[in-house]
């Protein structure tokens, strides 16, 4: 049999397919929100303490009060700059100064807020304190502290240096009971 | 000087449109994998905090959210700030039984190991944040993180 017409190659119009693809796309650029797992870290304390008193040197008492007025070891707050530089002092102090830490493993920095405090104003002082251990630790193996927050733990090599960094410096940061009015 | 010569007509130009479906469905693959729906609307609304020092999470299993914010129906929840868990707005008694609920969630050798992300609105008072960290302390989930933007100014 022959056939009636010549075979011809069939075309599908896939012109608009790109404007499919467009509507779908918007649809998920709209309805996207990348979700932030990220910010401050900070362990609690454990429930039951057996609390050993604490020598004052080795305290560095930040205190905030409900008007968001900050106490830096019972002087007024001047700067965040000035707040990082004291708290650098005290925890690298071993033992030189009387009045700061004896060592870095007993320094404890404590943040003591009133009830009536801001979020905003406790989280700004928690992130300057932070930032100081960051500093400190960075500086110890010879990076920033931007560059100390980014090692990836599950990577061996960077695992090991942010051991060696860590090494001896606990971030002692105690948020006390805040005090009731 | 020699002329340049026009190789062709301008009339003949024509960009190959072929390859831009196949473009945008790339794109959109990109969004469809990245896309997490949210499962229940919040009931409250927050604004968190910018800090400098954030760390990203690693272990986003292990992560349980907790909101503190004011309601967004005012009308039935007052004007106060709330705790929000699991999509509804809870009772401070109740966030010990919502950690276990996790808790539950994670296996064996993970339980100790649960991270509290604290999505706290910037002008909530401290007062509810730490009766909510004494209560976490309770149910011995102490990891906590408190969920915070980079500052963009600085």
């Amino acid at each position: 049999m022959k056939r009636s017409k010549s075979r011809q190659p069939v075309k599908i119009n896939s012109g608009s397919m790109a404007d499919i693809a467009f509507l779908l796309l918007i649809f998920f650029l709209v309805t996207t929100t990348i979700i932030t797992h990220q910010g401050l870290s900070n362990k609690l304390p454990p429930e039951i303490t057996d609390e050993q008193p604490i020598h004052d040197r080795n305290l560095f008492k930040i205190l905030i009060n409900s008007q968001n007025k900050i106490l830096v070891e019972g002087k007024d707050f001047e700067s965040y700059e000035k707040l990082q530089k004291q708290v650098k002092e005290f925890v690298l102090n071993s033992g030189v100064d009387p009045n700061l830490s004896v060592s870095p493993q007993k320094a404890i920095v404590s943040l003591k807020v009133d009830r009536g405090t801001k979020y905003d104003t406790f989280i700004q002082v928690l992130d300057a304190i932070q930032g100081t251990y960051y500093e400190i630790y960075g500086e110890r193996i010879g990076i920033t502290a931007a560059e100390f927050r980014k090692l990836n733990s599950s990577d061996a090599a960077d695992r090991t240096r942010y051991l060696e960094a860590r090494e001896g410096i606990p971030m002692n940061i105690s948020i006390a009971e805040p005090s009731k009015i | 000087m020699a002329k340049f010569k026009k190789s062709y007509q301008l009339g003949e130009i024509e960009i190959p449109t072929s390859a831009l479906p196949d473009i945008i469905f790339m794109l959109l693959f990109f969004f469809m994998v990245t896309t997490v729906l949210k499962e229940k609307e919040d009931k409250v609304k927050y604004l968190i905090p910018d800090a400098e020092q954030i760390k990203k999470i690693e272990k986003k299993s292990l992560v349980t959210e907790v909101i503190i914010g004011y309601p967004k129906q005012s009308v039935t929840f007052g004007s106060e700030a709330v705790i929000q868990a699991n999509g509804r707005i809870i009772q401070l008694s109740e966030v010990p039984q919502f950690i276990e609920e996790s808790k539950s969630k994670l296996s064996e050798f993970e339980k100790d190991q649960l991270i509290v992300l604290l999505k706290v609105d910037k002008d909530v008072e401290m007062g509810i944040v730490t009766d909510v960290q004494q209560e976490l302390r309770k149910a011995n989930a102490r990891k906590v993180v408190y969920a915070s933007l980079t500052e963009l100014k600085k």
